[in-house]
């Protein structure tokens, strides 16, 4: 679970930063960058705070 | 009611060490460092001080490299001077300050010290009200105002002091998780908006960048009324903006929790995210703005970064604003806390958030925030190097180390002599010699190291040469 947790959460970052490199090409539009952007944002937040802290607290543990 | 008994349970139940080493299970892994370092130096200051430079006339050659020698200098300092110092006593600059130059002095230090983070937390709190007055039609501040100018923006700036004051009031556990989070999205918005904004600079491919950044976004010509920035303007600023936290050693506040001296180095993280690709984004969507808006005053992160991001652009000047504001205004808490250890961590920061909060209500503590920073970094070093020739140097040379613990003493005056002395000399260097702020930070470390080697030794002349101090092993 942890790892699909994982695997969204890098998802949505790339979904974040990919959009205004294919806006530098020209391959999308600002406006289509901006929503992407916004999706990857909720995503991230909503996905990472499950596992973040989480290993964090693990590490201290042990 | 029950809610409310549980609520004050667990806020006093915050132990952050204040008076005591980091016991061994509490050390913390390079995880919560490298998280708390991005998260703390890619931040709503760079939303800022990255702009400065495109004001200031740096040329895109002396930025670059400027900025690479400086920062690499800052993580030496982090992890050479408040690494090892911090490992090797585990405790806060505040109560180390204490045992060296004793209570009365710390009581001084302290209140300014907590003012100055104050202001710091203050003008991050001002940064984030840009973009959540966005919705609102939020008259923005310009360049030149010092007062708040509408009702609107009091509200906004005070409902945002709120949330940063509440969270912080528990603790660097709660700062560091929300830190971990928001640091890898936070770099991603502020390169995804630089690189967004490039077609509208005429680059549409990585190899027109270069030619472009050198004639129009770094272009070497200050604005109007602003000071031309050079090589070393740029590597001496990047080494001291931080000075306060590496070489003034604030950090040893969060570096006692390092299993490590090392651990120093995940400063990296903080300084070559924040201090240099957040910086070229900053610049490059300030540029544009300039460009765009022929030479407009106003001066609002959070609408430029919504212009550039949309609405994740405004959320990040929020949080980064936030996560600059968190530490700050912890740091802040215990820096009064530790003048009346009795008193609860989480009431003053609830008293300093409130301070906070009023500060950041006038828009002059954006504007000013470059002076602010040097200045800052400027009062707090030649502490600093106190508590690092007192750890390091004072027992090699037969002296005692925490004379005023080891002398019952309230008041050490060779740290009152070298903190007075240091600061005239870097006060008449900038007066009479006419050297700029940026500069005075290497000249005055030197003199307070001098000043406070003699002083010490003249002072310590009829004192016993055994230190106190249990050395820790871990």
């Amino acid at each position: 679970m942890k790892s699909v947790l994982k695997i969204i959460s890098f998802a949505a970052l790339a979904l974040t930063l990919i959009p205004s490199f294919l806006v530098l090409k020209g391959s999308i539009t600002p406006e289509l960058s901006k929503t992407l952007m916004l999706i990857g944002t909720i995503i991230w937040f909503g996905t990472a705070s499950f596992w973040m802290n989480k290993s964090e607290e693990e590490e201290v543990e042990s | 009611m029950s809610e409310k008994q549980n609520l004050k349970q667990r806020l006093e139940a915050v132990n952050e060490y204040e008076r005591t080493p980091i016991p061994k299970n509490k050390l913390k892994g390079w995880k919560s460092f490298i998280g708390t370092y991005a998260g703390e130096h890619t931040a709503g200051t760079e939303f800022v001080l990255g702009p400065l430079f495109v004001a200031h006339g740096a040329s895109a050659g002396d930025l670059v490299s400027g900025l690479i020698v400086g920062n690499i200098l800052a993580i030496l300092s982090w992890a050479f001077f408040t690494g090892k110092v911090a490992v090797k006593t585990r405790t806060t600059l505040y109560y180390q300050l204490e045992k060296i130059a004793g209570n009365r002095f710390t009581m001084i230090y302290n209140v300014v010290n907590a003012a100055l983070f104050c202001f710091l937390a203050g003008s991050m709190i001002a940064v984030s009200a840009t973009a959540v007055g966005i919705p609102f039609n939020l008259p923005m501040p310009s360049l030149t105002d010092v007062y708040p100018n509408s009702v609107g923006w009091i509200v906004t700036v005070f409902a945002i002091g709120t949330i940063t004051t509440f969270v912080a009031m528990f603790g660097f556990g709660v700062i560091s998780k929300f830190a971990n989070i928001a640091a890898p999205w936070m770099i991603m918005i502020f390169i995804a908006a630089a690189v967004g904004v490039l077609p509208r600079l005429g680059i549409t491919s990585f190899s027109e960048f270069w030619p472009v950044a050198d004639s129009t976004i770094w272009n070497g010509v200050p604005l109007e009324g602003q000071s031309k920035f050079t090589f070393w303007h740029i590597m001496f600023f990047a080494w001291f903006c931080n000075m306060g936290m590496h070489i003034g050693m604030a950090d040893m506040s969060l570096l006692r929790y390092a299993k490590k001296w090392t651990y120093g180095f995940s400063s990296a993280t903080g300084v070559f995210l924040g201090h240099f690709i957040a910086w070229m984004a900053s610049g490059i969507l300030y540029s544009l703005f300039l460009l765009e808006s022929k030479g407009s005053l106003v001066f609002a992160p959070g609408p430029i970064a919504y212009e550039a991001a949309g609405i994740a652009g405004a959320v990040c000047v929020v949080i980064a604003g936030w996560t600059t504001a968190n530490p700050t205004l912890y740091r802040a808490g215990l820096a009064i806390q530790s003048i009346n250890p009795k008193w609860k961590t989480w009431k003053v920061t609830l008293f300093v958030g409130l301070i906070t909060t009023i500060a950041a209500c006038f828009p002059a503590l954006v504007m000013q925030l470059l002076e602010f920073v040097a200045l800052y970094g400027l009062i707090l070093m030649p502490l600093g190097a106190v508590i690092f020739l007192d750890v390091f140097v004072l027992p090699k040379m037969g002296l005692a180390s925490n004379y005023a613990e080891l002398t019952k003493s309230h008041f050490n005056p060779a740290v009152g002599i070298t903190w007075a002395i240091s600061l005239i000399f870097c006060l008449g260097l900038n007066i009479y010699g006419g050297v700029e702020i940026f500069f005075l930070g290497l000249p005055g470390w030197f003199v307070a190291v001098i000043v406070y080697l003699i002083a010490s030794k003249a002072i310590q002349k009829k004192t016993t040469n055994v230190s106190p101090t249990i050395p820790l092993t871990y």
